[in-house]
């Protein structure tokens, strides 16, 4: 059909072709990129671009050559150089990294579920590495990365002082359910219950750090287990049928919870880069109260980054663990080994010892991911080695080092995922 | 992505999951369903609901047996019954039809093409063919379908009296420019273009046919040249890589203007269901006037539907009548429908081949190509869509509200759209992205 002509043309604009699929996914759903109708053997950069809801921007970028028929396709060629190397698929997506002159220690999060998230992937002639705003690419295209899908609902949550944020699937339900918490970062973070949704459970997000109007003196376990009944008795709930997920804090609280409450008593618990090695007795506040006394333990690297880990450790001695083997649930742990916040491997191990002696190890699932980080999120998303957080314990705003190597760690993202994913469906899907 | 879960229950509640893949697609893009946890055997029946934008609901729905797996894959399995049958991965979307009850001749068009059309897809117990909002599905899901991917800007177009809507695909061009005419229908439809913009043309939807903004008297040759050139000089648009295209009357116009205009110069056109007859050479008044002339051979079935096709047949032998097809210079795509009811378009493709003397004598009876199908109506858009075998119109000609017989079966007729449209993109890619006609030629 195409004449056998090779357009060697020496202008650079041979109107080469890149399409991207799908253009609109879920964030959590790969996409495939193709440029056609570069000369042969061209040596070309493909770029991404995003703009935060934070306003920040963020990019990622490869160095490709096309091959004989002046094609590039990134899920088979490798990346020769950039923010990603080798055949990479979604480096484009999890090697973000902000722009050169952005704030610094940054996180890229999401805030607002209901829009996309707009990546704008571009070709560009030649292997370059900065000034991609003053260059005029080759071709351009726009991915949307949504946190819903079509038909997904969210409902406000607000009893009393409880704050929380429920997502619907689609549908007239009912649906399995999931109570997640996140970590010590605080207020209220929707998008991981967003694509929970987008998957068939019926997902909170719950507040538990950070309104004015709820004081750490009153988050005790009875906040946590108000929340778990308004959840499990929504009207669009299947009750009884219910997970909890946690992730650092958010972990701790689930342990806690999943151990001793008489009232959480879920089909299954996610925790993900925990540790068992803080009891919660009583209210946030005295937790926090403790970590504050230990303060000392908290190392300093030579970037100035705090190194969390060794708190857990201290507590420990001196309040003991949580006793794992009452939990009577599944329970899937997901840990980095490279966490430098939690000890959660080192606590990994020592829950499946208790576990042992107990009887309930066949409870327990454990995922290691070497060079994962704290800081293991939905898929596709950056790898913040480092940013800036806000410690509860001292109201200090500091450089924590979650740690992790880039690609490991995005290796977890993805894998991770879908196990806890395979979890959920396995233990919540039964009637 | 999710692991498949076996659940073999003897009760109904088993959690049937659905899943419909892409659940964000563009209009031409193909989904797949699936369903999966029902019971072995289980007769199921899969329905789409989708409410316009007139507010009206259309629907289609399919009955299926799920495997021995208690799964139902739509892409391999076949549908019993509904309205649509057999292994039709589509189906759903272009079998769809007014829900009953609703208002007759109605056609599902998108105006507002920013927003997704948004669908229902639902499963429910055993085969069912109507009252479906009387009873509560196993699973549902929602789908949304595109016509203008992310990053296609639009832009109006109100310049020297013309008035339409250019979509740029995202990035910094030059693009090849589409002009993008409609029928008889009137007024500024958009959607092609947009679609168009999202495939990686520059594409002007043009109104030509408003009676509240512009007189018939007023819009002649000039008025399409205008337009082209406005495109045509559009800082995004490569000004050498050009392309007409039309539906209907929009053919015809498109015709007319490849054969005769010394401003527009196309790479390419694309005639869909149009005939040569009634060149467009005068304005639209003239041309309306003249076809008043042939009133007479429009006449009605017996269900009041317009039989509007043997306006121009016989084919006249005077090509005076005619436009000069053998003038044109540039490849030409004819898409025709077997069982238009609305112009004879099969019979003036035949002639325009037949005129392969003159085109043979001048050189360029190679640059035609014509698709001819079978049992397909007037209106061959976008794939996917439904069949509309006849709808509400007005006559031009005569300013009356009838019903128009677009003609077609539907499968047929969605088979011919789903095929056309890609043969269309096919051939406007390869003249105006792939020709070799634009970059240095150098043997290797």
């Amino acid at each position: 059909m195409y004449s056998l002509y090779r357009s060697v043309s020496t202008q650079k604009r041979t109107c080469p072709l890149l399409s991207v699929q799908p253009i609109r996914g879920l964030v959590d759903e790969k996409f495939k990129f193709v440029v056609t109708n570069l000369p042969p053997n061209q040596k070309v950069t493909l770029h991404s671009l995003h703009q935060s809801d934070d306003k920040d921007f963020w990019e990622a970028f490869g160095h490709y050559v096309s091959d004989e028929h002046g094609s590039v396709t990134g899920f088979k060629d490798e990346s020769l150089g950039g923010t990603f190397e080798g055949t990479e698929p979604m480096g484009l997506l999890w090697s973000m990294r902000p722009t050169s002159g952005s704030r610094h220690g940054i996180r890229l999060r999401k805030r607002d579920t209901f829009r996309p998230m707009e990546v704008c992937i571009s070709v560009y002639s030649g292997h370059i590495s900065q000034g991609f705003s003053q260059q005029t690419p080759l071709a351009t295209s726009v991915s949307e990365r949504w946190y819903i899908a079509p038909g997904v609902k969210r409902v406000n949550i607000r009893e009393k002082n409880l704050r929380g944020t429920l997502f619907l699937p689609p549908g007239s339900g009912p649906y399995p359910a999931v109570l997640d918490l996140w970590g010590g970062g605080g207020g209220l973070v929707e998008y991981r219950s967003a694509i929970l949704a987008s998957h068939g459970f019926a997902s909170m997000a719950l507040e538990y750090l950070g309104p004015e109007d709820l004081r750490l003196e009153d988050t005790d376990a009875s906040y946590f287990e108000r929340a778990y009944q308004i959840l499990n008795n929504h009207p669009m709930v299947k009750k009884d049928n219910l997970a909890v997920l946690g992730l650092s804090i958010g972990s701790v609280i689930t342990l806690n919870m999943v151990s001793y409450s008489k009232v959480i008593k879920p089909k299954c618990c996610v925790c993900i880069s925990g540790s068992h090695l803080v009891p919660v007795n009583k209210s946030l506040f005295e937790l926090f109260e403790q970590l504050k006394n230990h303060a000392d333990k908290l190392r300093v690297n030579e970037d100035n980054q705090v190194i969390y880990r060794n708190l857990h450790l201290a507590i420990s001695c001196e309040s003991g663990k949580v006793d794992v083997g009452r939990i009577k649930c599944p329970l899937l742990l997901v840990n980095g080994d490279d966490d430098q916040t939690f000890p959660a491997v080192e606590s990994a191990e020592d829950m499946a010892m208790m576990m042992e002696k107990a009887g309930n190890r066949h409870l327990l699932e454990i995922l290691t991911y070497p060079g994962a980080g704290h800081l293991i999120e939905p898929p596709y998303s950056p790898h913040f080695r480092a940013t800036k957080y806000k410690l509860q314990e001292t109201n200090e705003t500091i450089v924590m080092l979650w740690g992790g190597q880039t690609k490991p760690h995005a290796y977890a993202q993805e894998d991770a995922w879908k196990k806890i994913l395979a979890f959920l469906w396995q233990h919540l899907s039964a009637p | 992505m999710l692991a498949p879960i076996r659940t073999v229950s003897t009760e109904r509640g088993t959690c049937p999951l659905l899943t419909v893949q892409p659940n964000r697609a563009q209009v031409d893009e193909k989904f797949q369903i699936v369903i999966m946890n029902l019971l072995p055997n289980q007769k199921v029946t899969l329905h789409s609901l989708h409410q316009s934008e007139d507010k009206d609901f259309w629907e289609a729905f399919g009955h299926y047996i799920s495997d021995e797996n208690g799964t139902v894959t739509v892409a391999k399995d076949e549908s019993l019954g509904g309205t649509y049958e057999g292994t039709e991965q589509m189906g759903l979307l272009w079998s769809m039809r007014p829900v009953p009850g609703s208002r007759p001749g109605l056609r599902l068009r998108k105006m507002n093409i920013l927003t997704p059309i948004v669908i229902h897809i639902s499963v429910y117990n055993g085969h069912l063919s109507q009252d479906f909002s009387q009873q509560t599905p196993l699973a549902s899901s929602v789908t949304e379908r595109w016509y203008v991917a992310p990053g296609v800007q639009r832009v109006n177009i109100r310049e020297n009296g013309v008035r339409g809507t250019l979509f740029l695909p995202p990035g910094p061009g030059p693009y090849p420019g589409v002009l993008d005419l409609w029928g008889g229908g009137g007024g500024l439809v958009e959607y092609r273009s947009g679609l168009l913009a999202s495939h990686g043309f520059a594409s002007m939807a043009l109104e030509y046919l408003a009676p509240e903004e512009l007189r018939t008297a007023d819009v002649d040759v000039s008025y399409f040249e205008k337009a082209y050139q406005i495109l045509q000089n559009h800082p995004k648009v490569h000004r050498d890589r050009m392309a007409m295209l039309g539906l209907s009357f929009g053919s015809a116009v498109t015709l007319s203007m490849a054969a005769y205009s010394k401003v527009i110069k196309p790479q390419c056109c694309v005639c869909i269901s149009g005939s040569h007859v009634f060149p467009v050479d005068k304005s639209l008044f003239e041309v309306f006037e003249e076809m008043k002339k042939y009133m007479g051979r429009i006449y009605m079935n017996k269900e009041n539907q317009v039989i509007h096709r043997d306006i121009i047949l016989p084919i006249p032998s005077d090509p005076a009548l005619k436009v000069d097809v053998g003038r044109i210079k540039c490849p030409l795509l004819l898409v025709n429908a077997g069982d238009d009811q609305n112009w004879a378009s099969v019979e003036s493709a035949e002639d325009v081949s037949h005129m392969e003397m003159m085109m043979e004598k001048a050189g360029n009876r190679h640059l035609l190509t014509v698709l001819t199908y079978p049992d397909a109506g007037h209106l061959i858009e976008p794939p996917y869509s439904p069949h509309f075998r006849a709808s509400n119109f007005i006559l031009q000609e005569i300013k009356e509200k009838i019903v128009m017989l677009w003609g077609g079966q539907t499968k047929p007729h969605a088979y011919a759209q789903e095929d056309s449209w890609e043969k269309i993109l096919t051939f406007l890619r390869q003249h105006l992205y792939f020709s070799s006609n634009f970059a240095v030629k150098a043997k290797l």
